[in-house]
């Protein structure tokens, strides 16, 4: 019987097993950032230990990093506070620092991959649950909490339980206009949020076949909207070609022999999966969410649940999303009014979605009244996007182009939703006050149909906003 | 590292209903502003219990016939989201010892136990009828039972689940994993001399 990538990583990286019956886990790469980490390093002096090996612990600055400006002080002061602690935290104990002035800071989930610290076979853990955005790699990683940053801090190790692996094929060709982003909320609608609670999804098929390394990431990214700890996509050639010349990966002779031990990593043709779940591609739609939680989505075309037609025991939960969303009983969910866009995040903000975005946006413009605000998932990013000349496209279709960070997906910085506002949003979670406001209402989407939105001002089919699939092949 | 043996969790509980209560409801992205978790307690459910001007809005946590309450009963998926550990931290902070649900996101079912909280899961109707029970009686006492995984109260009682590594961590005083993670001694550095390694390349900037 052959194994899973998921179980040679785990095996491989098993210290011993605990006294609960927990293994004690190695976990090669810790990626650490300002919000989840200050009470660890806290932990860590309280007990009077040390990072145990500083080189395996990589900081950055992203959650709280305004993206308008980077003057110091910021004009926060819990956030200037946030950055001080970190800066402090990194130089006390050694560790490697992204910081704003680097170059090279961003969305800790897009700098471990830009630069290379992100490999196949790796275990990789941060106190942040989109980490699972680095098994597109082949890796298995996951989001850990605060007493967990200080483990890995004081022992590289982790005590963890083995998870099942659920494969998920999705065969065949995406219709146009149907990208990475639809796939994945296609998949958390079909298996539901709490649907991988106790599993590893492994994805695979066609699709992921010819997939890119940012696809596979968007679709990793949110394995844990799906309840699944961690995501991932087998090591191959596409993998390999990404990852190729990057600052930390191996070069030269090094870098055949790690070719080559992460093609034996690969889950076996004859892998035994806890579960398998096949999707087929014709299936998958533009997919947008119509409530506050990433499975409560539907295809643009569709209309709203009317909770009248659901089982009693799922019109509370129903009607609550609804209400919060001030959306009626089985409205049609296109043509919703849009107060603010915004393109960015772990989930979409790397450069093939400015790209593909700013192709359909270039001589549209942002509709009268809606805030539409793009944002690079990393300053690499944002410097690849001004030298491909992407940032005069947005400003001259009306959106701000700012700095990088998270932004508005959670809103820790000032760009926040006002009271009741609409975001048509490429970020990862549509729950209630997510995006800074009690009260504010998010829309899940591809950026595609960010910008679509943007344009229109309203909930929009991005196919016939810019006449996509007309263009294939153009 | 003598830590406290958690066997059995007694105390009033309160129903806060609903599935897929995620870790922004528990406790909104403006309070993870800190550097410790201190005062964490009163952000817990901030933005259901209060509206923008301050004043209440009705929410289980604001009913003064379930103050003190140390046990909360939840629906499914409770804490899915974030990995934030301020959410369970706030749920300690505000008292609670014990939670019972019906079932838990994985990153907040660690972190709880990490903090010597049980989350244990019941059937839904159990938890129902235990709800109407407290509704009934909110100075009924409710116990957790982390040793015979059960829930005791009035004449009743029901099976509760919890996996056997949380609940013998809990039950010995191994809760917190760090006095055993770091007896691996010398083996912690023979695994990262085998264990691959993101370097920085010479020639790079």
């Amino acid at each position: 019987m052959g194994k899973s990538l998921y179980e040679k990583v785990w095996e491989a990286h098993a210290v011993r097993t605990l006294p609960n019956g927990q293994t004690q886990l190695f976990i090669d790469t810790h990626l650490v950032h300002e919000v989840t980490s200050p009470q660890a390093f806290g932990m860590l002096r309280d007990l009077g230990l040390k990072v145990r090996f500083p080189e395996r612990t990589f900081a950055t600055v992203d959650h709280i990093v305004p993206t308008d400006s980077l003057r110091e002080p910021f004009a926060d002061p819990q956030a200037d506070e946030m950055i001080r602690q970190l800066r402090q935290n990194v130089k006390d104990f050694g560790i490697t620092f992204f910081d704003v002035t680097s170059g090279l800071q961003g969305i800790v989930h897009v700098i471990g991959p830009e630069n290379g610290i992100t490999q196949p076979g790796m275990t990789i853990a941060c106190g942040d649950s989109h980490t699972s955005t680095h098994g597109a790699f082949g890796a298995i990683a996951f989001g850990i909490g605060t007493t967990q940053v200080r483990d890995i801090l004081a022992t590289q190790t982790l005590a963890m339980g083995k998870l099942k692996v659920r494969r998920i094929n999705v065969e065949g060709s995406l219709p146009p206009g149907v990208y990475a982003k639809d796939v994945i909320l296609h998949i958390i609608k079909t298996l539901g949020v709490n649907g991988g609670i106790g599993y590893a999804y492994e994805y695979g098929g066609s699709v992921f076949d010819r997939f890119s390394m940012e696809e596979r990431m968007t679709v990793c990214n949110m394995s844990i909207e799906g309840g699944a700890r961690a995501g991932y996509v087998n090591p191959d050639q596409t993998t390999f070609e990404y990852l190729k010349g990057r600052p930390y990966c191996p070069q030269g002779a090094a870098w055949d022999a790690a070719v080559e031990r992460w093609k034996s990593l690969a889950s076996d043709p004859d892998t035994h999966y806890d579960e398998v779940v096949n999707i087929k591609a014709e299936n998958i739609a533009p997919t947008v969410t119509w409530g506050i939680n990433p499975g409560q989505g539907c295809a643009i075309t569709d209309r709203v649940p009317n909770p009248a037609q659901y089982p009693e025991a799922e019109r509370a939960g129903l009607q609550e999303a609804l209400t919060h969303m001030k959306l009626e009983p089985g409205q049609p969910i296109k043509g919703v009014k849009v107060n603010v866009a915004f393109l960015g995040s772990c989930t979409n903000g790397r450069i093939s979605d400015f790209r593909e975005a700013a192709k359909y946006l270039k001589g549209h413009k942002v509709a009268p009244g809606v805030r539409a605000i793009a944002v690079p998932g990393s300053q690499v990013v944002a410097k690849q996007c001004e030298e491909e000349g992407l940032d005069l496209v947005f400003r001259e279709a009306g959106f701000e182009w700012r700095g990088a960070g998270c932004s508005m997906c959670l809103a820790m910085n000032p760009d926040k939703l006002i009271g009741d506002e609409l975001s048509a949003s490429s970020s990862n979670r549509n729950f209630k006050g997510r995006q800074g406001s009690a009260t504010g209402r998010t829309v899940l989407m591809s950026p595609l149909m960010v910008v679509a939105a943007a344009v229109t001002g309203k909930v929009s089919d991005a196919r016939e906003v810019f006449g996509v699939g007309e263009l294939v092949g153009a | 590292m003598a830590l406290e043996q958690i066997t059995q969790v007694t105390g009033r509980a309160v129903h806060v209903p609903g599935n897929d209560i995620d870790t922004d409801r528990i406790t909104p992205a403006r309070y993870l502003k800190v550097v410790t978790f201190d005062g964490l307690g009163e952000a817990l459910f901030y933005d259901e219990r209060f509206a923008a001007d301050g004043s209440q809005k009705p929410h289980p946590l604001n009913d003064p016939r379930f103050k003190g309450a140390t046990v909360m009963l939840v629906g499914a998926n409770f804490g899915c989201g974030s990995s934030r550990e301020h959410s369970p931290q706030a749920i300690y902070r505000a008292g609670f010892r014990a939670i019972i649900g019906e079932s838990f996101a994985e990153i907040f079912f660690g972190n709880s136990t990490a903090l010597s909280m049980p989350c244990v899961v019941a059937d839904k109707a159990e938890i129902e009828a235990l709800a109407a029970a407290v509704e009934a009686d909110p100075e009924m006492l409710v116990t957790v039972d982390v040793g015979s995984l059960e829930v005791w109260y009035s004449d009743q009682s029901f099976k509760v689940r919890l996996p056997e590594s949380a609940q013998n961590a809990l039950v010995n005083g191994r809760w917190d994993p760090i006095a055993d993670l770091l007896e691996a001694g010398e083996a912690l550095e023979a695994a990262s001399a085998r264990l691959p390694k993101a370097a920085r390349q010479k020639g790079e900037k």
